[in-house]
């Protein structure tokens, strides 16, 4: 399976004498030496490989250019390889010819090879084969557009383990080149076998692809090297014409017949009491004879279970059906089929803090996979406690220092229409909309909970679109947003970071340290998230990602989202910014200049974004700063205001602001690093999630890129407050430099904007952007797709505008054509942020009112350690809480 | 907070031209980053200076790694690292190998040796042209030289399939070429006043006429030990151009040559005595010009010579443009009747290009 090589540039001297080694498993050819030229062709025989599909799938194909010296040992001038799973599918093209880059771990690339890879694949069809030839693997989260998803399948994970080659006696030995090599070839064959085993899962459970595949290495040093990988099984359908692809069908009531929902069983299944006007609405859309006699509970560890309208409880006895069997009901996409998502219920996270220790045996895996089987049940339980039966978003991450590793995972808890994930009943079912009778622009956005039984303080309004259910006034979701959603303006790119300084230390005190610290930096976050999502005037979060990093002295963290305007959602209220010592003059002055300034940010964010919701939207809520009256405080983790617990009352009122606390110089920095956020120069707009929302026309000019910078701190005197602002240039500047440096792609958008931060030594902090641009045409922003069949047309022709059909986007003019009565403004409200805070930020501030900074820090431990000295640590984050 | 490292790495590799000319006209980061300050850039685009620095910065590095490639400008087209669209290939190799005129003229006729190179310090003092740029041009004069020295086949041709630059560039480069390897002298003061573009001109109709290349031989035999066709003048004509003397040795001959222009040109030139009386001296220098031209040294003085013997004594008589066209179609034509004469070829292929280059040649 083996080609002629020819191959150019090698650089190594003036004239090398080069001669290719061809290796597969344990097989090696080599070809003739091709004397003193920089341009050698081989042009050899096929060399051929017989191998079992096993090792074709874990093996990577190596090809070795030697200088063939007469004098010393042939030196390698670099090596070549080559990945041939892509040429087991079935489908696919058998062959692999072209120039491949001869690259050397210490030079780098050193010229490039022609190679010819064959394969002529006899499966193995045995029922106890391991190999699992043909299975597609897709990093994007979304099912590509040039297939069909028949069946979600579901979550799919692995994990294999072996020990680093850097760590092993023999390192102290060979040469960096060959240390580098030997670790090369390791990764790619677990890499190869990890594939093979996520493969043998996927056609167990009877599908053919893998979406939304996210591998991830886990250098853990001494403790060897872990391959991880989770994804979503699919069973995918090659489509031949893409715009096909699209429901033609649009009437919900036809649509409804098909749905088994539509022939629904009494309700006493449910044991519903609840009989709020909106449950009701939604029942008598499912009156007639439940069948389905599940009488058992959802989630029976809730209190909150079974209290709910007839039609949730109803959907999820259905999906619980589907979901049941699984040990997981995750999924790692992020974009879905029209009606698989039902409701989004918020943003489920775990973290865990975990003492790295020696795999012993690397056959067995334990620890490793019974510390995610950990999480990823603390994530279950998390989406069930909001309503819903599933995860979708879910994304797994790891930050190692030491022997110290912060496991992290988080998804969005949500419904999904069971009949998407019902094996082979309904054979391309995912191709019907789901019949739902609510618009299709805001159901999602519709809690899974009600409003008696919320799992946590929230505020619930009518949605602004229906004016049926009830939505929250804050969404936050892993996921892209969905491509029904009704959103007014553009998104733009939110991000929070924080750092904060930790003490060096060893082993257990430092995981006791970091898990001490994780609680407060995620509120922070969480905060800063919420601070700036107001200041840009959205109420909505998609993509939202935390990531936490630990280093020696310093943990950081980074949570990143793209921020909309759902119209479904209540209009966000504006930030309030109070004094702590009212009376003194020039201190209320100062504080009604900062006022002013974040009133000015506010307003010149909606109107850069283009955020003109609905006229009946802002009669409800009333000016973005409301009366003082209606404010609720916001406190800041660390802030010490122990005398005003009067005002802390947050879970009761009326809010309608943000109030943020300027008692300090801390919380003065905040409200400054707020404002110091530069929006994007004029013509450019960013977001995390693979498109923006709200812009339609793209061009075919795309650039991707990476970039990369590190900073060295200046060591002395590093507070935390120094280090923020670091980081935040840091972060600030990296952006604006993208911004420089792609000013000729105007108008313009980076999309799918990642950042990873890494802490490679003790002063350093790195920080990694990778993101595309693409251009669109600004002449054609302001068209709106008003029918479906043009949206199929733009649909076919283009790749990149799925997620940009939005029936609402940038038209102002037909928002105000909803026919929704204008709802009296008590009924629409803002939650302060702390309403939205899970049981464990009440309990923070609960010790922030009575304890002072400082001792506070060291006085919490949320949970008891662990044996085997694990410190462990479980936060939820939930959108709309 | 100091940066230890900072780049961007595109799918398509960036280039901003404005940086690529600073880069080009040798400036360092710094001095880049404070002239696109003082571009106005900044208010442009709301960057910061910060921004500004790590750009350039950024910039200058993907330059210097494309550096290796447009030495062998083919090989950018083949590379498979950096992504450029071909318009922009095609940009980047035409601006690294476009020179100063200032630079172009000091060295011009130069041997491109070592010792020339250690004089690019006195060059860049009085060009104003940083050394680093003088270094690339010279550097780039000197490759494009030892690459196309030794070639067969047109000139032009040659630089422009190895070098993938522009016809217009491609021919300024055969003259650079065929001026250096001719070793013509420019930097004589009196040749001062003449501009690359005049130098380019007659090198153009040299390569056309007087190279072997021009009088079509291609030689049968590869391995013969000829001569190269279009970098070379034709060594056979340069010795036949002795015969050409009897023009001006001949007495009778002269004066009969001089009554044919005489009676030619009486009443349609303004100059027509100050012609009359020079005309002997006229002839004679442009005729021992020819005959001289065996020797490599007297090739080498060929425009000292050309400028001494005819452009300064018509210049200093004012004789307008017009009239020496006139008097050189003339006193070129003329010769033809004269039946004495035997060489009316060698005498054409001669005076064609001659006058070509005196008429490019005559002006302030």
């Amino acid at each position: 399976m083996e080609g002629p090589p020819s191959s150019r540039g090698c650089t190594s001297s003036p004239t090398p004498s080069a001669r290719p080694q061809v290796k597969f498993g344990n097989t090696t050819f080599k070809t003739d030496v091709y004397l003193k030229s920089l341009n050698p062709h081989w042009n050899s025989e096929w060399f051929k490989f017989e191998v079992d599909d096993e090792d074709l799938q874990d093996e990577p194909l190596q090809i070795t250019v030697l200088d063939h010296d007469t004098y010393s040992a042939n030196d390698a001038i670099g090596k070549v390889y080559i990945d041939i799973d892509p040429l087991l599918y079935s489908e696919a093209a058998t062959v692999i010819s072209g120039w491949f880059p001869i690259y050397d771990t210490i030079h780098g690339i050193r010229g490039e090879i022609n190679v010819v890879v064959k394969v002529d694949l006899f499966n193995d069809l045995n029922r106890f084969r391991q190999s699992s030839c043909g299975v597609k693997f897709f990093c994007t989260t979304s099912i590509p557009k040039c297939y069909r998803a028949v069946v979600i399948h579901g979550f799919v994970e692995e994990l294999v383990v072996n020990e680093d080659p850097e760590y092993q006696w023999i390192d102290r030995i060979r040469t960096p080149r060959a240390s580098n090599e030997a670790r090369q070839r390791l990764i790619s064959l677990m890499s190869g076998e990890l594939q093979r085993k996520i493969g043998l899962k996927v056609l167990e459970m009877r599908g053919n692809a893998v979406v939304g595949y996210l591998q991830c290495f886990d250098l853990e040093g001494e403790s060897g090297l872990v391959v991880r990988a989770i994804g979503t099984a699919c069973t995918l359908d090659t489509l031949t014409n893409p715009a096909t692809f699209l429901p033609t069908c649009h009437s919900p009531s036809k649509e409804m017949k098909e749905s088994p929902l539509a022939h629904p069983a009494n309700s006493h299944g449910c044991r519903s009491t609840h009989n709020s006007p909106i449950h009701t609405a939604c029942g008598s859309r499912l009156t007639q004879n439940l069948s389905v006699s599940v009488p058992t509970l959802i989630y029976t560890g809730m209190g909150s279970a079974g209290k709910d309208g007839p039609f949730k409880a109803l959907l999820r006895q259905q999906t619980q059906s589907a979901l049941e069997q699984r040990e997981f009901p995750f999924f790692t996409l992020t974009a879905f089929p029209p009606g698989f998502l039902i409701h989004v219920g918020g943003v489920v996270s775990a973290r865990s803090v975990k003492l790295l220790d020696r795999i012993h045996n690397p056959d067995e895996p334990e620890t490793r996979d019974a510390w995610w089987a950990e999480i990823r049940q603390e994530i279950k339980s998390h989406a069930k406690a909001l309503g819903c039966h599933a995860v979708v978003g879910y994304s797994e991450s790891t930050s190692i220092c030491e022997e110290v590793c912060i496991l992290s995972a988080s998804g969005t808890a949500a419904v999904l229409n069971p009949r998407f994930l019902q094996d082979g009943v309904l054979e391309g079912c995912l191709e019907q909309r789901l019949g739902e009778s609510q618009p299709p622009g805001c159901g999602f956005c519709h809690t899974p909970y009600d409003e008696v039984n919320t799992p946590f303080p929230a505020h619930l309004a009518l949605c602004c679109c229906c004016r049926r259910q009830k939505v929250p006034d804050v969404l936050l979701t892993t996921i892209d947003l969905p491509a029904q959603a009704a959103v007014v303006g553009k998104g733009c790119l939110i991000q929070a970071r924080l750092c904060r300084l930790k003490k060096k230390a060893q082993a257990e005190t430092n995981a006791t340290a970091i898990s001490n610290l994780l609680p407060f930096m995620e509120y922070e976050l969480h905060t800063q998230l919420m601070n700036k999502l107001k200041l840009k005037g959205m109420n909505a979060l998609f993509g939202l990602r935390i990531q936490i990093t630990v280093g020696e002295n310093m943990v950081m963290g980074l949570a990143s989202a793209t921020g909309v305007y759902l119209a479904a959602l209540p209009m966000p209220g504006g930030i309030q910014i109070a004094g702590k010592t009212p009376g003194d003059g020039s201190y209320e002055q100062h504080v009604s200049h900062m006022q002013r300034k974040i009133n000015d940010t506010i307003a010149k964010n909606k109107e850069l974004y283009e955020i003109s919701p609905p006229e009946v939207v802002e009669e409800v809520v009333g000016s973005p700063i409301p009366e003082p009256r209606q404010r609720s405080r916001l406190l800041r983790s660390q802030s010490e205001s122990s005398d005003e617990a009067a005002e802390l009352d947050l879970s009761h009122g009326k809010k309608d602001a943000f109030v943020l606390e300027i008692d300090d110089t801390d919380a003065m920095e905040d409200v400054h690093s707020l404002l110091t956020d530069v929006p994007p120069p004029p013509g450019f707009y960013s977001c995390n999630t693979e498109i923006m929302p709200g812009i339609n026309n793209w061009t075919s000019e795309i650039q991707m890129f990476t970039s990369v910078r590190v900073i060295r701190l200046s060591s002395l005197n590093l507070t935390n407050q120094v280090l923020n602002k670091n980081f935040n240039d840091l972060c600030e500047n990296l952006l604006k430099s993208l911004y420089f440096k792609l000013r000729s792609m105007i108008p313009c958008c980076l999309c799918h904007v990642n950042f990873t931060v890494s802490l490679p030594e003790d002063e350093l902090i790195q920080v990694t952007v990778t993101a595309v641009a693409i251009t669109f045409d600004k002449n054609q922003a302001l068209q709106t797709t008003s029918t479906h069949t043009e949206k199929s047309l733009q649909r076919g022709s283009s790749d990149n505008e799925e997620l940009l059909q939005f029936p609402l986007e940038l038209c102002s003019d037909s928002l105000p054509s909803h026919p929704f009565p204008a709802v009296k403004a008590t009924s629409v409200d803002d939650s302060s942020f702390a309403d939205r805070c899970g049981g464990w930020i009440e309990l923070i501030k609960l010790k922030a009112q009575s304890i002072r900074r400082g001792s506070m820090k060291t006085s919490r431990r949320l949970l008891p350690p662990r044996p085997r000295g694990s410190q462990r640590l479980i936060l939820v984050s939930r959108g709309e809480s | 907070m100091t940066s230890e490292l900072d780049i961007f790495v595109g799918n398509t590799t960036l280039i901003d031209e404005d940086v690529y000319r600073l880069w080009l006209d040798g400036y360092s980061v710094s001095d880049a980053v404070a002239l696109r300050v003082r571009s106005g850039i900044l208010e442009q685009t709301g960057a910061t200076a910060g921004v500004l620095q790590s750009d350039t910065m950024d910039h200058y590095r993907t330059f210097h790694m494309l550096e290796r490639l447009l030495h062998a400008p083919t090989k950018l087209l083949h590379q498979l690292i950096f992504q450029i669209p071909p318009s922009r290939q095609a940009l980047l190799i035409e601006r690294y190998y476009t020179f100063d005129e200032a630079f172009v003229r000091e060295v011009l006729g130069k041997k491109l040796s070592k010792g020339t190179k250690k004089d690019l310090d006195d060059i860049s003092t009085k060009t104003g042209i940083t050394l680093k740029s003088c270094r690339r041009q010279f550097d780039n004069f000197k490759r494009v030289f030892k690459v196309v020295e030794e070639m067969r086949g047109s000139l032009v041709d040659n630089i422009q399939q190895h070098f993938l630059l522009s016809d217009r560039l491609a021919r300024d480069y055969a003259a650079i070429v065929f001026f250096a390897n001719n070793r013509f002298e420019t930097g004589k003061k009196k040749l001062q006043y003449l501009s690359f573009g005049d130098f380019a001109f007659c090198a153009e109709l040299m390569i056309q006429n007087w190279t072997l290349g021009a009088v079509g031989e291609a030689p049968t035999d590869p391995d013969s030990q000829v001569d190269d066709m279009d970098v070379d003048l034709d060594k056979e004509f340069l010795q036949d151009l002795k015969e050409l003397k009897v023009l001006v040795a001949d007495k009778d001959l002269l004066d009969l040559h001089k009554s044919l222009v005489c009676t030619a040109l009486r009443g349609k030139i303004g100059v027509f005595s100050e012609m009359e009386t020079n005309f002997k001296n006229l002839s004679r220098g442009l005729v021992n010009v020819a005959a001289k031209l065996t020797h490599n040294k007297d090739v080498r003085d060929l425009f000292v010579d050309l400028v001494e013997k005819f452009v300064e004594p018509c210049r200093s008589d004012h004789w307008p443009l017009n009239d020496v066209r006139l008097f050189l179609n003339q006193y070129s034509a003329s010769v033809h009747s004269l039946d004495g004469f035997r060489h009316q070829a060698l005498w054409e292929r001669y005076m064609g290009t001659l006058c070509g280059c005196l008429l490019r040649l005559y002006h302030d």
